[in-house]
């Protein structure tokens, strides 16, 4: 809708902009200009369609062949089997427990970063300088840190047998945790890779919503108090309203990362996750590269794909919104 | 700065934050500080059943250690080529983009600046099967300009979009006062433009090598082990006999140190270019 309002709005300025230069220029640079934005683009475009729209396109004609070893090697031309891949994958009790496994996953990443990365956020605003540094530079740390490594930290930290986090827990009174293994079961491993995904992310989230917490008027938080709003009425009522382009966009950039969570579960397992830890990804991968069906792989990426679309959708307004704006 | 009588209660309360304060830096920071107290721990001592949370001595045997188990420096030069080209050909296509896509109006502009950002939302992982597909029939399986090519799908989309935001935030009448002064199109924005966009290009340029370098799954699928880059020799220190922890958080920190250094020096930068545009909106 609001895009609607600030197109017209936005169009005028460039037209008005050119009267002080000489009159009779402008068509020439009208001329010109007009082939010199795809000339720009070309590169960028050419590259992105070999590497990107070509691969998108074989990935939705795999999925509707029958693509195994002997026509990876070329003993056989891939046959189209329409929607066979489909019916296969979709009739597979398994791929449900995935689908779903993955929703669960994502969702409590997403959750649980957000509301880590707004109370953060909202603590930092409230502590001295000296702990605000502290924070930031922990955050900041965590945030660099590269996925393969902060994966790998995460497995020592968590290993059954010298892992400071056993030795630490069961020093309390009532836990026993000693040689306890946390992959041992799917959930609880899941649990872990969950906080391990959490903590890499939150960084982001707690930085980006600091930024944005500045632009709040304080003006606006003094008035909301002075009308007599608490703490809690406040943020309700006059930062989060504010803050909500940010949330949304931070949201769904999570969902999108979350659902994508592949390396963090590949490598806590040794490069062979078990059923219990399978999310979308590591199955599709486990269907191409394992089973040797391409064509499912495909089939099961495509799908999470297409599961994702609506997120994209809102992500995308969201930015045009921004776009339209500036 | 504040009344007398507000002091202690303000003080008391903002005790009680700074508290919360420093549980969030040791929770968030622990992991790093474990590696590191790892790295510099005798082995010995990392496979104690009741680890000492404080260092017990330091040692740069688990680096030695790390160093001989595979060859280091050869996944290291095949990561810095690697990331090195992506960010030079990301850097030149994605800011010729950019200012496609920031100073010009064209008809497609939307559509392009839609696709764009599309492209960056779809998950790498699910094109892993048909980009290894297309690698295997064009022989570029297993070579380093292979992945070079598959890394710019992320690159890409991301230098233009960061680049993009920068250019917005320049007037465009700093360009057009130029051009009124003679210049053209072009040395305007090599002299006017150019110079204000320069640390934006750098800071971009340092986040793109970041996430080229980071890459896992690529790497991993793209290359064979005797080709294999930084990230993916750290799988080198668990086999069938077990994980050998010590060097291999002297590994990760060797990975590691460099990777967040860089980062400290350009993430400010970059959080602040993403902000800008976001609470505009």
């Amino acid at each position: 809708m609001s895009a609607d309002t600030t197109t017209p709005a936005k169009v005028p300025p460039p037209r008005q902009a050119p009267p002080p230069l000489p009159v009779a220029k402008r068509p020439a640079r009208d001329r010109s200009s007009a082939g010199t934005p795809w000339l720009l683009l070309a590169p960028c475009l050419l590259i992105l369609a070999l590497v990107m729209g070509y691969p998108l396109v074989r990935l939705v004609t795999l999925s509707f062949q029958k693509f195994g070893q002997s026509q990876l090697w070329g003993f056989q031309p891939a046959e189209s089997v329409g929607f066979d891949n489909f019916a296969g994958v979709l009739g597979d009790g398994e791929f449900w427990a995935v689908v779903v496994r993955t929703i669960v996953f994502a969702a409590g990443c997403v959750i649980f970063t957000m509301v880590a990365g707004m109370l953060i956020a909202l603590l930092l605003q409230r502590v001295s300088g000296w702990v605000k540094t502290l924070v930031n530079i922990a955050l900041v740390a965590s945030w660099g840190m590269p996925i393969i490594v902060a994966t790998t930290v995460f497995k020592w930290l968590f290993d059954a047998d010298y892992g400071i986090l056993n030795a630490i827990l069961s020093k309390l009174p009532g836990v026993d945790l000693v040689g306890h293994n946390w992959f041992a079961s799917g959930p609880q491993g899941l649990a872990v890779i969950m906080l391990l995904v959490v903590w890499g992310a939150v960084p982001f989230v707690v930085i980006t919503l600091s930024a944005g917490l500045t632009q709040v008027p304080a003006e606006l938080e003094e008035a909301a108090r002075l009308d007599g709003a608490g703490a809690w009425g406040v943020f309700r009522y006059v930062t989060l309203p504010i803050l909500k382009p940010i949330i949304v966009m931070l949201t769904t950039l999570s969902v999108i990362w979350d659902m994508g969570v592949f390396p963090q579960v590949f490598v806590m397992r040794n490069g062979h996750p078990e059923a219990e830890f399978q999310l979308l990804t590591t199955y599709s991968y486990d269907r191409a590269f394992v089973v040797n069906d391409y064509a499912q792989g495909s089939a099961i990426a495509l799908l999470t794909v297409l599961l994702l679309l609506g997120v994209v959708a809102v992500y995308m307004r969201q930015m045009l919104k921004i776009g339209e704006v500036e | 700065m504040s009344s007398m009588s507000t002091v202690t209660v303000r003080g008391r309360s903002r005790l009680g934050w700074n508290l919360l304060g420093l549980l969030v830096f040791v929770i968030a920071g622990f992991p790093v500080y474990w590696m590191l107290n790892t790295a510099f721990k005798p082995a010995k001592d990392a496979i104690d059943p009741d680890p000492s949370l404080l260092p017990t001595g330091i040692t740069f045997s688990n680096f030695s250690r790390a160093l001989d188990i595979a060859d280091f420096w050869g996944p290291v030069g095949r990561s810095l080529i690697v990331s090195v080209s992506v960010v030079a050909i990301g850097i030149v296509i994605g800011l010729l983009a950019a200012l496609a896509i920031s100073r010009f109006a064209f008809r497609g502009r939307k559509i392009v600046i839609v696709g764009i950002l599309a492209v960056q939302m779809v998950p790498l992982v699910a094109m892993i099967i048909p980009v290894f597909l297309l690698l295997n029939d064009l022989g570029q399986y297993d070579k380093l300009s292979g992945l070079i090519l598959t890394y710019l799908t992320f690159i890409l989309p991301f230098t233009v979009w960061t680049l993009r935001g920068f250019i917005v935030n320049i007037p465009k009448e700093l360009e057009e006062a130029a051009m009124v002064d003679g210049c053209s199109r072009t040395s305007a924005f090599i002299r006017v433009v150019f110079p204000l966009l320069a640390p934006g290009m750098v800071a971009t340029s340092v986040y793109a090598f970041i996430q080229a370098w980071n890459e896992y799954l690529y790497a991993l699928m793209l290359l064979s082990q005797e080709n294999q880059t930084a990230t993916v020799w750290l799988g080198n220190f668990t086999t069938k006999h077990g994980t050998e922890y010590a060097p291999m958080m002297a590994g990760s920190t060797m990975m590691a140190v460099p990777i967040v250094v860089l980062f400290l020096l350009v993430q400010r930068k970059m959080a602040a270019g993403l902000t800008a545009g976001a609470v505009k909106g």
